[in-house]
């Protein structure tokens, strides 16, 4: 791979001398290659757009957000708006999407009367989630909102939040800690083990977990898509001769993963609305 | 080795100075990702779309046709119920009807009766009546006569053989039983 690189650089830069008139243009900068760029950390730093260095720094991750938060008002805001008994394919479309978390989601976790309480903020959340993951794929915004974590941790925490201030309002401060502390129906010699496992497991390691899974699958997709294209613009515009044809593997590849990308986009909103639902639903519970 | 890392590392610099622009990815993520996402969406036009419309049209169909269906058996029951409710109307009516016929006819029968009944006890007395006028009439005939014979038999046994002429006789008893009637008149009156 270094030497790969390598040899990509010193054509690179070869070719820069000769072609500079071209890269100019809109194309010109399109099939422009000079060298193997290995996707790094720093894709998820992008140049400020403005505010740089302060607490408003905005840069392209944040504009992708945006851009998913008003795409997804404005496609439910227009469904909303004319919606009928007998429904437009859209808002066919739309009513499936909120059957699913209804059906597969939240009543598979919950109750009926709990499952109403609780569904317009888990289907909310899964929508936002479902919206922030697919921009990921995306050409031209070509990141997931959720792949910086602070979006992940913000949504984790408003869970932690809800499922610690529903199991307090259920059963007082003190009848939450001790079910959730001391789960029942186990000798007492093992609370010695069992009581700080379940502290890290209740107050640390699920909100954690949620954010971790969410942002860190995210990145990974897009270092995977980056990856992918870079080599297959090196490849393609750079390399000589046989090593062209890898170019169609890597492309191949890209393809591969864009597809997947879909898939886990919609996988992870589901993971994290169901475990949310879940730990809603340990909350609430008489005993778990 | 280290001269070579340089040339990449001042080449990778050299470019990110010549692009700085924050507002879009890399040209390569932007190139292949536009090229895969409309191999995707092609795909999809012409492969799941057409298929994905068909089975949401079918859906819409389905809910419009349970509407319908549901508001054509409202309108049947609500049809049926205005039937039942006129027929049970017109029973009522009929009914009424016929109990007041069979109230009026049943008067006209009592009526009738009535009427038959008291025509026939009129008609029984006018006969009895006749019937006593007849009798009456022929006990004054018998009696004119019998009394008659009694008397001039009487007369004669008193007078002798005198009066053995019929003529004669006849005419003195006329002329007694006028009296006799006359005075039995006149005692009426007087009484």
């Amino acid at each position: 791979m270094a030497n790969l690189a390598l040899g990509a650089a010193m054509t690179a830069t070869t070719e820069l001398a000769a072609d500079d008139g071209d890269t100019t243009g809109f194309f010109g900068w399109l099939f422009y290659s000079d060298g193997f760029h290995a996707p790094t950390v720093e894709e998820f730093f992008p140049p400020a757009i403005f505010g740089e260095g302060t607490i408003f720094e905005f840069n392209r991750i944040m504009l992708a957000r945006v851009i998913a938060a008003a795409v997804l008002i404005l496609i439910f805001w227009l469904v909303a708006r004319k919606a009928k008994v007998v429904p437009t394919r859209g808002q066919s479309v739309v009513e499936m999407l909120l059957d699913f978390v209804r059906t597969q989601i939240v009543e598979q976790v919950m109750d009926k009367h709990n499952a109403k309480r609780f569904l317009p903020f888990l289907t909310t959340l899964f929508l936002a989630i479902l919206a922030f993951n697919i921009t990921g794929v995306i050409p031209f915004i070509n990141i997931a909102g959720t792949s910086l974590i602070g979006l992940p941790i913000i949504m984790a925490l408003w869970v932690y939040v809800l499922y610690l201030g529903v199991g307090v309002k259920q059963h007082g401060l003190g009848g939450y800690l001790k079910l959730s502390l001391f789960p029942p129906g186990v000798p007492k010699g093992i609370y010695v083990l069992l009581t700080p496992i379940e502290f890290l497991q209740v107050f640390i390691l699920r909100p954690a977990t949620l954010a971790l899974r969410l942002a860190a699958n995210m990145m990974a997709g897009h270092l995977l898509l980056v990856l992918c294209f870079a080599a297959t613009q090196y490849f393609f515009f750079e390399a000589a001769g046989a090593m062209k044809a890898m170019g169609t593997v890597t492309f191949a590849a890209g393809f591969a993963f864009t597809l997947f990308e879909i898939f886990v986009a919609a996988l992870q909103a589901y993971v994290f609305v169901m475990l949310s639902a879940v730990y809603i639903n340990m909350a609430i519970e008489e005993e778990h | 080795m280290t001269a070579l890392s340089q040339i990449v590392v001042l080449a990778a610099d050299e470019h990110s100075e010549s692009t700085p622009n924050p507002l879009i990815p890399a040209n390569y993520d932007i190139l292949w990702s536009t090229i895969i996402f409309l191999i995707i969406v092609g795909v999809f036009m012409w492969k799941i779309l057409p298929k994905l419309q068909a089975v949401l049209d079918e859906r819409a169909e389905k809910i419009e046709g349970g509407i319908r269906k549901a508001e054509e058996a409202q309108s049947e029951a609500a049809a049926a119920l205005e039937e039942y409710t006129a027929q049970l109307t017109e029973a009522r009516a009929e009914a009424a009807r016929i109990r007041e016929d069979a109230r009026s006819e049943a008067g006209q029968i009592v009526s009738e009766t009535r009427e038959s009944a008291a025509g026939d006890a009129q008609r029984l007395v006018e006969t009895a009546q006749k019937q006593i006028d007849a009798e009456r009439q022929q006990a004054i005939v018998s009696l004119r006569t019998e009394v008659g014979a009694l008397a001039s038999e009487l007369a004669s046994r008193i007078v002798g053989e005198s009066l053995k002429d019929d003529a004669r006789q006849q005419r003195i008893i006329d002329s007694f039983l006028d009296d006799l009637e006359a005075q039995v008149s006149s005692d009426k009156a007087k009484g």
